[in-house]
This record gives C-alpha cells, structure tokens and sequence, in this order.
C-alpha cells in the first residue's frame, strides 16, 4: 500500500530475514518486553474497572462508526464554525496536494511535523519532497528514523527496532547534514541522546511558518482535535507555527467531549503504559486573533478517506477502525517481538496491520498484502490487549476467507487448496476418514521402520521429509504416524471393553 | 451421564493413546463414554487457513455425530474453541453460499463442547480425579484453552491433586509456543523462533515432562525438544490424569 516499503517480499520471506537479524531481536524482546510489562502493571492496578472501561471505549467509536456520514458532518460544521478550513481527501494523493497548497500559498520550503501515522501512511514527507518542501519530524523515535533513512518499524516507537549505541551512531553521523550538528562528545546515554536531538530541533522549531500534524481524536460536538504525546514536541509543533495543517482519518471522530473520557484513559495506559500522558493538547480552530493565546492564526483540517470506507463496508472488518493506534497489541504479540515491523511492509505492522492493511486496500491486490493476515498464530493475546476490543482473530480468519475466496477460480489451483479440499472431503464422512488413517497408518509403519530417531518417549520419528513436509522437519521432529488410529482400536476392542477396560 | 467423545481428528490419527486416557478417565469418573463413529474432525484446519466451504461438511457431520448426548467432551482447548466459536461462522457461511442451509440453526441447537478440564471441574465438579503421576512436570497453557474457552486455573487445580506429580512453573506460560495451525508451515522460521523459546523456557524448569491440553501444541513443541535432544518428553493432560498406580 505504500511506496516507501515498495518492493516488500509477502511476511513469510520477510519474516525468515529479520529472524536471523540477532541485533534486531534482542532490542525488539528487550524493548517490547518493557512496555509490556508496564501495560500490565497498570491493568492490574485497575482490577475489576479495566473491562468496563475497555467496553465504554469500544462502545464510543462503535458509535461513531455506526453514523459515520452524520458525525463527520456535525465535525465539519463545527471546525467551520470555529474558524478553520476543512478539506476531504478521498485518497493520499488528494491529501498531500491539500498540505503542499497550504504550504506554497505561505511560501515556505520546510514545515515541521508532530508524528502522525496518518501523515505516515500517505508518505507525506516524500510527496513534499518532491515538491521541494522538507518536512522535519520532531518526535524523537520519528527524527531517529528520518535520520537514519529508515523505515518505521513501531506505531508508537518507529525505532524500537535501534537500540542506543545505533542511535549515537545515527546523530553523530546525519545531524550536520539537515542542520545543527550532535556534539562531537555525544555518548549513548538517554538523556545526552535526548538533549542532543532538543538541541537539533530547537532550531526547526522556532523557524518553521508551518506546522503539520494529524490527530488523536476529532470532536464532532464542539470541532476540537486532540493530540496525545509524551515529549512535548507536539505542543510545540502546535503552538509555535502560524499555520497548521492536520491531516485526520475520517475514523478518528468521536460524537461528543464528553466521550474522551474513556479513550483518555485507556489511551497511554495501553500505549506507554502510564496511567497519564504527559501532553494532551486540545484546539478548536485557530487561536484568538487577539493574541491572548498561543497556537496558529490559520487552522486546516484534511479529512482522510484512503481506503477508511472501503473498511466500513466489511462488516466484520469494520471493527478495525475503532483502532485508537495504541500499539499494545504489537507489544503483546508472539509474532511481532520475534519479526518486528519491517516483515509487515507497512507503516501498520504487527496484529492491527496484518488486518487494517488489507482491509484498506482490499485482499486479492498483491501477494505481500494477503500473507498478512496469516502473519498470526490466532494466540489471541491481541484481542485480550486491545483498549478497544477488536477481536484481532476474528477479523484475521474472516480476511483469510477472503484472500481464499479470490483465488477460487484459479486454474490450476493452488497446492494449498487441493489440500483442503481433500481434507474437506475427507472430514464430511468418517468412512473416507477412515480409510485415509489406514493409509496413515500403513505409511506410519513404514516409517518408523526407516526412521533413525525416536522420540524421547521411545516412539519412531519420521526424519526430514522432502516437499511441503520439510517446511516441518527442518527443525522439529515429527512422530511416524500410529500403526493404528484411535478409531481402529475403538472398533477392533469394542471401545477398549476386550482389553478389559470398564 | 451418557458422554460423547469428541476425540480430535489429530488424536485420532496420531495420538490414539490421548483418546484412550480420556476413555479410561471419564469411565473410572462413572461416565458413560461413547465415541459416535460418524465423528471426523472439527473443521478448525480448513476454517483458521480461510477455507470456509470446505469446512461445511466437517461442521455437518459434528452436529449430526453429537447430536442427542448430554454433553460432548474433547481434549482440545483448540477444538472445543473450534466447536464454540467458529461452527456459527461456518454455518452462516453455509447459508449463504445455500450449500447447507440448515447447518446454522443445527449448530445453534447442538449439545455443547467441554474442553476436558471444563467438564471435569464444571460439570462433575472434581479436581482429585485419583491419578498418579510421578514425575517432575510443567504445563504450558495453550492459548486457545486460555484466551478463547478461558480455562483458567482448571488444568493447574487438576495437575496438583495428582499423587507423586512436581509441578514446576512454566515462565512466560501464556506466550504462544508458535504452532497455529498451518501457520506452522506456512510461516515456519516464525513457528520455530517461538518454539524454540517455549523449549528454552520448558528446559529452564528442570522438568521432564511437557504437559498441555493440546496435541498439536505438544507435537510442535515435543518435535523442537525432540530435535534438541532435550531429554524433556511431551504428555497430553489427559494422559497424566488417567494414569494411576496400577500402571
Ligand atoms: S488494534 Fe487495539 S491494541 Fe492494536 S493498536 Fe489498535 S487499539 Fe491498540
């Protein structure tokens, strides 16, 4: 879906890569273990209150998306009312010409940016580039990645996959390049990393005529957009430039202020695992022209669709948009700790991506966006994680049903599908099922009699089997089947009564 | 209590010795256990892979094999998942596509699915089932049984009224050993880092055995144990509760 991770191979190649990246894989184990574990805390803390928070939470963006047309009207209204300009953009093309407009009618050549998937998702600052206007992003982990010419690998931390000695590395090496330098006694301690990046972006900051951003949430009610940060580089961003840009997907509305609530709270404790976050920013169009406030004289707010409808329109997928981005089911997942993001392709990875990919896109448009949504053992800790309760699995088989059904025509089909219709086949009469373990068990007795290993409890394993089978026995063992199966031994001592069973 | 035995098309096919152990165990409880021979498989391997009309006879021939028993029972967190969660999909789909129409309401109506440690704390209400197991043991809960049936502590209050049985606890017990179906093959250098990790973690406790309430779980993480040399060995839970001192 993106152009920045063009060229990605489908998960299971891009997984194999980045399994054997050892650097990659103790800072993701290290890193996601520590967000967990503060998650937890802090569920725990809350005890029987959790779950009736969670379901208050999913219940306000079901809401909004049950009426999704209604409320983004009531939303346009009110922005308009509060003095800003709303724009629609039915895809990132429409979205990107919006800010580079905003930005060429203010004359100016750079704007800063306080990080924003969405902005992400529609490669904002590569289309800006294009046209010649540097986009500066200012969260730490987002300048980390820009720096390094990377691709992020988070939704929360883009460059958790780094660990501090990559990030010394990166500042010292790039920093010049763009603007101010990082000391040339810079170490790898947090908070001289810190500074040094404060130090960087001081400069941009107090610069830039145009701030970008995209928001947390939008309120229909009152026209109030909502950013949730910890480094305060938003606040920055969003007070300092005259203009600001921000770039919202049409998902993002909640009905009415009082409906934050739940979302505010369940928000940094699923994120960053704090029971607050240290920024939460609010606006309602632009400031009092009477400078009795901060914030920008000019307010637009691009409203963005890209594939958000097309979503809505899948009934089980729909639960996906209620998604608030807050990355604890990529924390909590098995799959995630072990790949990181790179394999998924997307600035979306890990459970929330291997579905909202491609229900955004649609299944059946490339082959990297349908091994997605097997990029999951369905362990579930996802749905357990998730502050607003999309049942990750659910929708992960139902876009399997689909990326199955685009392919019913094929001609010749795949292996995969001959497989399962023999095993469909098979299972709808236990007589054919029969007949199928006897073969087993024949190959079964053949087996062991070649077998060269035997399992800890004294049973024959098949060795490495060639074909499909060896996707198995590369690294496991598999035992040779029984030499009868349980039906046969049901059957041949009448359900164990001959072998004096009672 | 007359019982159906819903004994897994895994078990079944590769692990006969689990079905005995649930038949030995449920019989010395006082059920009465049958095994309807039109039983196949729950149609989970066609349903998780995206297969949903090829898993329309499957989910058939289940409701009709178990229908009229009061309780059906399976050693599978997965299956009784399977059984719970996924037949109504498989049934709407069914409806849809006309291939079964009548498989929906017949899935609505069907007995319900016990996981075995389910139906032996809700259902018989016991926890002591008289078993003697005497070796240094861990239990990986499997993530179907914990996340989709909630299982809870039931394996574990099992397991600790086992005579001569030492439970060592398992670290990241909730992690997912990386089986998941074909997941296993299809995206199998992700399976094996899992199943390496739980196998790592298995080692760590000393134990000798690997318990779980999941065949295809065990098989996956027996096989990397196996190919370690370990010397650690898997045991289906319903194994260690049918053994008794007799054996
Ligand atoms: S799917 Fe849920 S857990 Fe994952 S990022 Fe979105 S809100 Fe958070």
């Amino acid at each position: 879906m993106s152009r920045t991770f063009v060229g990605m191979p489908p998960f299971p190649s891009a997984a194999r890569e980045a399994l054997g990246d050892t650097q990659l894989r103790h800072n993701l184990a290290h890193a996601t273990g520590v967000i967990r574990d503060k998650r937890a805390r802090l569920v725990e803390e809350q005890g029987d209150l959790w779950e009736p928070l969670r379901l208050a939470g999913a219940a306000v963006k079901q809401r909004a998306l049950d009426d999704l047309a209604t409320h983004l009207e009531q939303l346009e209204a009110s922005l308009t009312a509060a003095g800003a300009t709303v724009h629609w953009a039915r895809d990132a093309e429409e979205a990107c010409r919006v800010v580079a407009s905003v930005a060429r009618s203010h004359g100016v050549d750079e704007v800063v940016k306080v990080k924003s998937m969405a902005t992400a998702e529609i490669e904002l600052n590569e289309h800006l580039e294009a046209d010649g206007i540097a986009a500066w992003e200012t969260d730490l982990a987002e300048l980390i990645v820009q720096l390094g010419e990377d691709l992020p690998s988070h939704i929360l931390v883009p460059a958790i996959h780094r660990n501090r000695a990559e990030i010394r590395e990166i500042f010292l090496r790039r920093m010049a390049a763009v603007g101010r330098p990082a000391p040339v006694d810079l170490t790898d301690e947090p908070e001289v990393l810190a500074a040094a990046a404060r130090e960087h972006l001081r400069e941009k900051f107090l610069r830039a005529k145009v701030g970008v951003s995209g928001a947390n949430f939008a309120v229909a009610e009152t026209g109030t957009l909502v950013v949730v940060e910890s480094e305060g580089n938003g606040r920055m961003c969003l007070t300092l430039p005259e203009v600001l840009v921000s770039v919202v997907g049409i998902e993002k509305v909640v009905p009415t202020f009082a409906e934050l609530d739940p979302l505010l709270r369940l928000l940094p404790r699923s994120s960053t695992g704090e029971r607050m976050n240290p920024y939460t920013s609010m606006w309602t169009g632009p400031a009092a022209p009477d400078g009795t406030a901060d914030g920008p004289q000019e307010v637009h707010v691009v409203l963005l669709d890209n594939g958000r409808t097309r979503a809505l329109a899948d009934d089980t997928g729909r639960q996906a948009l209620r998604c608030i981005r807050c990355s604890a089911c990529l924390n909590v997942c098995p799959v995630y700790e072990r790949t990181g993001g790179h394999a998924y392709g997307s600035v979306y990875p890990g459970p929330i991506g291997a579905i909202l990919n491609p229900l955004l896109t649609g299944t059946g448009v490339d082959e990297q966006t349908d091994s997605l949504p097997y990029a999951s053992t369905l362990c579930g800790a996802c749905f357990e994680a998730c502050p607003v309760r999309i049942d990750i699995p659910e929708v992960l088989v139902h876009l399997r049903s689909k990326v199955v059904d685009g392919h019913r025509g094929d001609r010749p089909p795949k292996a995969e599908t001959v497989a399962m219709r023999a095993a469909g086949w098979a299972f709808a009469d236990a007589s054919r099922l029969g007949l199928v373990e006897k073969a087993s068990g024949l190959s079964g007795r053949v087996l062991a009699r070649l077998s060269r290993t035997t399992l800890p409890w004294g049973r024959p394993a098949a060795g490495r089997l060639p074909g499909p089978a060896a996707a198995w026995t590369g690294a496991r063992d598999l035992p040779a089947p029984p030499a009868e199966s349980f039906r046969g031994w049901w059957d041949r001592t009448d359900g164990g009564r001959a072998e004096g069973e009672r | 209590m007359k019982v159906a035995l819903s004994v897994t098309c895994v078990n079944d096919a590769m692990f006969p010795d689990v079905g005995k152990a649930v038949v030995r165990l449920l019989r010395r409880l006082g059920c009465e256990v049958d095994f309807p021979r039109a039983q196949t498989c729950c149609g989970q391997p066609m349903v998780n892979t995206g297969y949903l009309d090829e898993a329309v006879g499957a989910v058939r021939t289940y409701v009709d094999a178990f229908a009229g028993y009061d309780a059906v029972v399976t050693p599978s967190g997965s299956c009784a998942g399977s059984a719970r969660h996924q037949h109504a999909i498989v049934g709407r789909r069914a409806g849809e596509t006309g291939s079964d129409p009548g498989l929906a309401s017949a899935v609505a109506a069907a007995a319900p699915t016990y996981e075995l440690t389910e139906f032996l704390v809700d259902v018989l209400g016991v926890t002591d089932v008289g078993a003697y197991f005497p070796h240094t043991v861990t239990y990986h809960p499997t993530c179907h049984s914990l996340r989709m049936l909630g299982v809870g502590d039931r394996p574990l209050r099992l397991l600790r009224e086992v005579r001569g049985l030492r439970l060592r606890e398992l670290p990241a017990a909730d992690q997912c050993c990386g089986f998941g179906g074909t997941f296993a093959v299809k995206n199998s250098d992700t399976s094996v880092a899992m199943g390496a990790d739980k196998a790592r973690h298995v080692r760590s406790t000393g134990a000798e055995v690997l318990v779980a309430g999941d065949s295809s779980c065990l098989m996956h993480v027996g096989g990397v144990l196996s190919r370690q040399r370990s010397g650690v060995r898997t045991v289906h839970l319903a194994e260690v509760l049918a053994a008794t001192e007799d054996d």
